[in-house]
């Protein structure tokens, strides 16, 4: 089995083919957005696929530690340019062909006039644990 | 067997153990042990005197624990001297309880999982289940609440006002988990209640029970929130809003109004319209202006504004919001909607817009957008 973040941007990654703000959506196009996400999720806890789901608040702060007796340096909210990471989804797949399938399943979800949203999504493998059999 | 029963003895039988000399924390390991196995055994043995046998069963978890720690001779010297079962007042325990888990010295979190544990009965693997934090971490966090009190003496008389502080907190959290955080507080809540008389006590329990009473009108099947404007009152569980309503007024006929009793005579309020048109907005706001004086919080102030909105009209509202600090949570979303009330529909989209990137959760989130949405969609725009 092999572990992957799926990693959704709210800003950083390639624009997508149908970008459109959710706001200039109709109210039925983001049920329909949220009803697919939701589906997924459930679709993939069935085949035994699904870790964890999690989103982000837009709001942020980088943090640093500014040296003995002194408060952490704070920087932020992000400027406009910095990626910034809406949130994301752990799967636990047999292939990498799986997570990429998966991944493209995700970014189908509609968008703006119930058209899929071709959104580009972060793939990246979790470094594993070492196995138990080296020879 | 009924588990919430068997649950709702376990401060009592705490605190017997407490009073017979066992220290806080070995008690309340004892006591969860003594729980664990009355679910196993009491099945298909049924105890004629349940709680004389979670004492039985308890203490000698405890002796068995203490004998383990090589205390051996503390042990002998307790159990020489171990008096009949039920010596101790019940209810004085259960309140003390209380007061021990909800102590000043512990955080809000820490309170919380400790109260549960130790007068809810809950296990460590439900709390941190509910709570969506792993099992291992649940345990530390309740360890060291139990070294944080344990010098705290027993007998020592509290604050009332913390404990209400910590069951709000555990009613506001809803439901995750197979246990029902509002339903279990709200159990908690009336143990407080019969244990002591207060009127903020009967108030909480009035809010509670209120706010119970929509929990079935408040999300639409696909998980949407439902507005209070737009819920079905059909739903509404109109035997709870009876019980809440006949315990806030015996509350309020005392005299010593506080923060939740006013909280519970605006839900109360809302409980009574048949429809949202027939809400009595003016009582409402009079109820706000009461909660500011007692609060002076500038969230009660906020939430005042939309009450004032409906009772004067939208100017009134967007005039009552002067001086609030625009960084508030909600501050976006409440001036979206008077904006809109007040027929701004472009400024009132571009506020629910920013109202949702502000969103604490993601029921919130995708509720603005849709208002946002809407009013962006609306035709001959």
């Amino acid at each position: 089995m092999a572990r992957y973040l799926l990693l959704k941007h709210y800003r950083g990654a390639p624009a997508a083919v149908n970008d459109v703000p959710m706001d200039k959506w109709t109210p039925e196009e983001i049920s329909a957005h949220v009803q697919y996400m939701n589906d997924f999720a459930v679709r993939l806890e069935g085949t035994g696929e699904f870790v964890d789901s999690q989103a982000l608040a837009p709001q942020g702060t980088f943090v640093r530690y500014d040296g003995e007796g002194r408060p952490p340096v704070t920087d932020g909210p992000f400027a406009e340019t910095k990626d910034l990471i809406a949130g994301w989804m752990v799967i636990d797949v047999d292939s990498y062909e799986r997570a990429v399938e998966l991944a493209g399943e995700l970014s189908a979800a509609p968008g703006a006039g119930g058209k899929p949203i071709h959104e580009w999504l972060e793939l990246r493998p979790f470094l594993t644990e070492p196995p138990t059999i080296t020879e | 067997m009924n588990e919430v029963l068997l649950r709702s003895l376990t401060p009592s039988v705490l605190g017997i153990l407490v009073r017979r000399g066992a220290d806080f924390a070995a008690a309340e390991d004892a006591v969860q042990d003594a729980l664990v196995e009355a679910v196993r055994v009491w099945p298909r043995d049924p105890p004629r005197d349940p709680k004389g046998w979670l004492v039985t069963v308890a203490w000698r978890k405890f002796l068995d624990a203490t004998r383990a720690d090589a205390a051996r001779r503390r042990r002998e010297d307790l159990a020489d001297e171990e008096p009949a079962p039920g010596s101790a007042p019940a209810v004085d325990d259960t309140l003390q309880l209380y007061f021990l888990c909800a102590h000043p010295s512990l955080t809000p979190a820490s309170a919380v999982a400790l109260t549960l544990r130790a007068v809810g009965g809950l296990t460590t693997r439900q709390i941190a289940q509910a709570y969506l934090v792993p099992e291992a971490t649940m345990a530390q966090r309740i360890s060291r609440a139990k070294r944080t009190v344990s010098g705290v003496r027993f007998d020592q008389s509290g604050d009332v006002a913390t404990v209400l502080r910590v069951l709000y907190l555990v009613f506001n959290e809803g439901y995750s988990g197979d246990v029902d955080l509002a339903a279990e507080a709200i159990r908690l809540t009336r143990q407080l209640a019969a244990a002591i008389d207060h009127p903020e006590v009967t108030g909480l329990l009035a809010l509670m029970l209120l706010h119970h009473a929509r929990r079935a009108a408040r999300t639409a099947p696909d998980g949407r929130l439902v507005p209070l404007a737009e819920q079905d009152r059909d739903l509404w569980d109109t035997r709870l809003i009876a019980e809440g309503v006949a315990i806030l007024q015996a509350a309020l006929a005392r005299d010593r109004l506080g923060e939740f009793q006013a909280q519970a005579a605006i839900a109360a309020l809302h409980a009574d319209a048949r429809t949202a048109a027939e809400t009595d907005w003016v009582q409402i706001v009079e109820w706000y202006d009461d909660l500011v004086r007692l609060t002076g919080s500038p969230v009660v102030r906020l939430n005042r504004a939309v009450a004032v909105g409906e009772a004067d009209g939208a100017r009134a509202g967007l005039a009552a919001l002067a001086g609030l600090d625009p960084s508030l949570p909600r501050h976006a979303a409440v001036t979206a909607y008077l904006r809109e009330r007040d027929g701004d529909l472009t400024t009132a989209a571009r506020l629910y817009a920013e109202a949702a990137r502000q969103a604490p959760n993601l029921a919130e989130h995708d509720h603005l957008m849709r208002q946002a949405a809407r009013l962006n969609a609306r035709p001959g725009r």
